[in-house]
């Protein structure tokens, strides 16, 4: 088996460098590579351009990055709750792409399974669609959109082996499976790391084939954006 | 006027045995606690879970279970997890039956804006083009006024869209009404207590009123 281990967060982004193009796991702040972000920060790349659903918050996640003005460019398809990220956006320090979030995950998962390019029906009719090739099929029309990859895809999963095979858990899967398929170099932090053959091979979600880097992430915050329970 | 908890309660009503239903963030999640407890029905959230069960107790608390609001909650027995490719693979596949939303506007033609004010607020789509260029069905929460006293049911919609001619029914604090494919607002219903002459009144796009209207009622 081919062991895709490194030592820490520190060593796996070591060769990360200012302008790479990142993609990065997470719905809000659920299955972020907490670990990634943070040694990112340490080395304070600049000119990033991140491939991410969501831009964090002001003080968590890509917000932390958005704050050291460390991107170039966001390709994300929902960025409220960051004002910092709207500040930026609405004076032109920041560019942004806005995609559909079906769009986005479906242009991640073609390009991470060699489909250059793919058919939707969303946002036929709306800014979205400005300048992009519109085809009717069946009586409905629908808009050409690309493939995506990155030189980097970070990801984050519950627990994974050694050769990189990746198990999430609950909604922290999101993004995550699809990047981990079109990153040129794919880094996978795991809560915990276990040895070849603790895993059930029928229960892999990611096939270590896709995962290039993987360390046991050293403490997980997991914040919680909108805690909302019952009482009773 | 209907407060946002009856507006949820009457979209509670279109709801549909068997149904798989896909609630946007703000009042459509609120209709989740007035579905009719003898109906079977599936919650999809568009960020990977079937099967979205109540807020959960203080103890129960997992941040690695949120809806698409990125609020905590928890799974009923007999749910799937899944990524977002998948999710927007059913939900642009039309096995998601239902999809209730929130707009900013919504025109006589079924157009609907709710994702972006030019130079002021910009927020993103997140999954509603997704949803509207694909649900078998769309019915649209929202006030029917702005809070300057602005109609939100136009002849076009002013802002940018998030789809065309794709909402087919709209519940506001006033009205239901229906989207007529030659276009227009057909008045189905009135709140309580609200003349067709004040929602004539609150309605800019063209309003189609057949016959007596009646009152609604709530699931």
């Amino acid at each position: 088996m081919i062991l895709k281990t490194v030592k820490n967060a520190e060593d796996a982004v070591s060769d990360i460098s200012n302008g790479a193009m990142l993609m990065m796991g997470g719905f809000g702040l659920s299955g972020i590579p907490e670990n990634c972000i943070a040694a990112l920060l340490k080395k304070e790349v600049q000119d990033l351009t991140i491939v991410s659903n969501n831009a964090g918050v002001d003080d968590f996640g890509i917000g932390l990055f958005l704050q050291k003005r460390m991107v170039k460019k966001m390709i994300s398809s929902y960025v409220g709750e960051n004002d910092e990220f709207e500040r930026q956006l609405l004076s032109g320090e920041l560019e942004v792409e806005l995609v559909p979030q079906g769009t986005l995950a479906e242009r991640i998962r073609a390009g991470g399974a060699g489909i250059p390019a793919f058919f939707t029906p969303a946002g036929v009719g709306t800014e979205v669609a400005m300048g992009k090739e519109i085809r009717e099929f069946n009586g409905k029309l629908y808009l050409l959109e690309t493939g995506l990859t990155a030189d980097f895809a970070l990801v984050k999963a519950w627990k994974g082996d050694t050769a990189g095979n990746l198990i999430f858990k609950g909604t922290a899967r999101n993004f995550n499976p699809m990047m981990a398929t079109a990153g040129k170099i794919t880094i996978a932090e795991v809560e915990e790391l276990v040895p070849l053959g603790s895993l059930d091979p029928n229960e892999i979600h990611t096939p270590g084939i896709y995962v290039q880097r993987i360390f046991q992430g050293e403490k997980y915050e997991k914040r919680i954006e909108q805690r909302t329970v019952t009482t009773g | 006027m209907l407060t946002k908890e009856q507006i949820a309660r009457r979209i509670a009503k279109e709801v549909e045995h068997g149904q798989y239903i896909n609630l946007g963030i703000g009042i459509p999640t609120l209709v989740a606690n007035y579905i009719p407890a003898h109906l079977d029905v599936v919650l999809q959230s568009e960020n990977g879970l079937l099967g979205i069960g109540p807020f959960p107790k203080e103890a129960d608390v997992d941040p690695d279970l949120i809806n698409a609001g990125k609020q905590t909650i928890t799974m009923l027995p007999g749910s799937a997890i899944f990524d977002s490719a998948q999710s927007f693979a059913m939900i642009r596949g039309g096995h998601v039956h239902l999809t209730i939303l929130g707009a900013m506007e919504v025109s006589e033609h079924g157009d609907i804006a709710n994702w972006k004010v030019p130079g002021k607020m910009v927020k993103g789509m997140g999954g509603a083009m997704d949803l509207v260029a694909s649900a078998k069905h769309i019915v649209v929460a929202m006030q029917h006024c702005s809070k300057d006293g602005q109609s939100k049911l136009l002849p076009t919609c002013s802002l940018p869209l998030t789809g065309i001619r794709c909402v087919k029914k709209i519940v506001t604090d006033l009205a239901v009404l229906e989207i007529d494919p030659a276009g227009g607002f057909v008045l189905l219903e009135r709140a309580p207590g609200v003349s067709v002459d004040e929602i004539n009144a609150k309605t800019a796009g063209k309003l189609i009123v057949n016959g007596e209207i009646p009152e609604m009622t709530f699931a």
